[in-house]
């Protein structure tokens, strides 16, 4: 369901409580203030479309979320458990939370299946015949199962970033967070991996992805989050917001995306 | 009352060599395990830690392996314990060796990607499987040939024992060639077992720099 620009954040029953709670956020670099009481909350089954400018905080932001960056001030909760800097709070974060990177970041000295299977294993303790089964579960399902054997290298970058979801998909997470996972690809590989998004989002997945790909913004987003300068300045479904943006900063930013595309 | 070089000689300097190759593996065994410790520390979070590992490698590095060996032998001597010439020889090395590995395997985990750091820490890895799956074996593989090339560098060093009245190839050498009065012989084949030994780790060391080089630039 497309939800609009306010939230409140509070704790009700578990099953209808956001996954992800961001309460007056502040994050630094040093003396750069890279993100601004940021307020964010995210239902379960919620697909959000981040976007902004190059330099305005989208990966900080997703970021924080599994505590590769550490926050100054403000609340990060996810699934109920408020991350502090304590490593049982980021232990039980990170477990339930996949990430993909632009650059995909596989393990290059192991093949596919233990790419996939590492995590699982070294994490959740599991055999590693329940960790290939699953593993197997997965690349089936972004259909390169058939390159297992196979070292990163060997992949074309689309089937590498496929691999990396894959991975991620293993440790069986709650949510997903992507971050620019198409744009150190080549154009014809693009396809692919906001195919294999797609679905991973027609199956009722919780995504949180920084993208510039409006196609796929309209196609899934219940919400697009537009930010600037490390603030989120406007939050809308993707038809509001590609239709009427009202934030001038929101129109220059499309106005630029639209063009280049 | 000299003799010639026979095979009694020759057998002399294989002893020698023996306890060149069993000195070098100590100091290689022992300095692979503290220079693992080493670069480690060097990459920790903890501040003091990468101080003090810094120092150690610091002071390794900018001294002669001469000194290092004079100051452990006869310091160890000094604090009241008696080792054997090898102990005190092999603590040396194995304290030299753990510096310049550890500076060496640091320098390689720096340059992976931050991004294979990240990932393992998003999937949820620990320290320990992160270290141990996923950046070590990278990290040796970039470090190999710098490995190999300093290896050969401590079995050549190991010569340097002979001072402390440690009987290794350089030192076995002089000593028949001080009998046989056939230096230019003597040493011609000393030579030639330090060779023996050293140029096919060199050898192995090229060519597995070679795979690198070919492996990155796909
Ligand atoms: N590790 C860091 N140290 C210092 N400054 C940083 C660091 N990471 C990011 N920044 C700065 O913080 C700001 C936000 O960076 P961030 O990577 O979140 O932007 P972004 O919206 O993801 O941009 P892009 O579209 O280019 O990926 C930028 O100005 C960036 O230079
Ligand atoms: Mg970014």
């Amino acid at each position: 369901m497309p939800s609009t620009a306010t939230h409140t954040v509070d704790a009700p029953h578990a099953a209808d409580a956001p996954l992800i709670v961001m309460e007056d956020v502040n994050k630094w670099y040093g003396a750069y203030h890279a993100l601004r009481d940021v307020n964010l909350s995210v239902r379960r089954g919620e697909k959000i479309v981040l976007c902004g400018p190059s330099g305005s905080g989208k990966s900080t932001l997703i970021r924080c979320i599994n505590h590769l960056e550490t926050i100054k001030s403000g609340r990060i909760t996810v699934d109920g458990v408020r991350l502090d800097d304590s490593t049982r709070s980021v232990d039980a974060v990170r477990s339930e939370v996949g990430m993909v990177f632009q650059n995909f970041n596989l393990f290059p000295h192991m093949t596919v299946l233990q790419n996939c299977t590492l995590a699982p294993m070294r994490v959740r303790g599991v055999t590693v015949a329940a960790a290939e089964a699953t593993a197997k579960r997965f690349l089936e399902r972004v259909r390169i199962a058939e390159h297992a054997h196979k070292y990163p290298a060997q992949l074309s970058g689309g089937q590498q970033q496929r691999v990396a979801i894959a991975r991620a998909l293993c440790m069986e997470p709650k949510v997903m967070l992507f971050d620019e996972p198409t744009s150190a690809l080549d154009p014809e590989m693009v396809k692919e991996v906001l195919d294999t998004m797609v679905s991973l989002a027609r199956d009722g997945m919780t995504m949180v992805c920084v993208t510039h790909e409006m196609g796929f913004a309209r196609q899934v987003a219940d919400r697009v989050i537009f930010m600037a300068d490390g603030q989120i300045l406007e939050q809308a479904d993707p038809e509001s917001f590609f239709r009427h943006p009202t934030h001038p900063r929101a129109r220059s930013f499309l106005g630029e995306i639209l063009a280049h595309h | 009352m000299g003799t010639t070089f026979g095979l009694g000689e020759l057998g002399f300097l294989i002893q020698g060599l023996k306890w060149t190759v069993l000195l070098a593996a100590i100091a290689f065994v022992g300095g692979g395990i503290g220079g693992l410790g080493v670069a480690l520390a060097r990459v920790s979070t903890s501040k003091p830690l990468r101080r003090i590992t810094g120092g150690y490698i610091a002071l390794f590095q900018g001294t002669p392996l001469l000194m290092q060996l004079f100051v452990i032998y006869y310091g160890l001597g000094l604090m009241g314990l008696m080792l054997p010439a090898w102990v005190a020889v092999a603590i040396a090395f194995t304290l030299h060796a753990s510096a310049f590995l550890g500076e060496i395997w640091r320098g390689a985990i720096e340059a992976l990607p931050k991004g294979q750091f990240e990932a393992a820490r998003a999937l949820g890895l620990h320290y320990v499987p992160r270290m141990r799956d996923v950046i070590l074996p990278q990290a040796l593989r970039i470090a190999l040939p710098a490995t190999i090339g300093f290896l050969v560098q401590l079995i050549k060093g190991t010569s340097l024992a002979a001072i402390v009245g440690f009987i290794e190839l350089a030192r076995a050498g002089q000593i028949v060639s001080n009998q046989t009065y056939a230096p230019l012989l003597v040493f011609t084949v000393v030579g030639a077992l330090y060779f023996a030994l050293c140029w096919p780790l060199s050898l192995y060391g090229s060519r597995i720099e070679g795979r690198i080089a070919r492996a990155t630039a796909r």
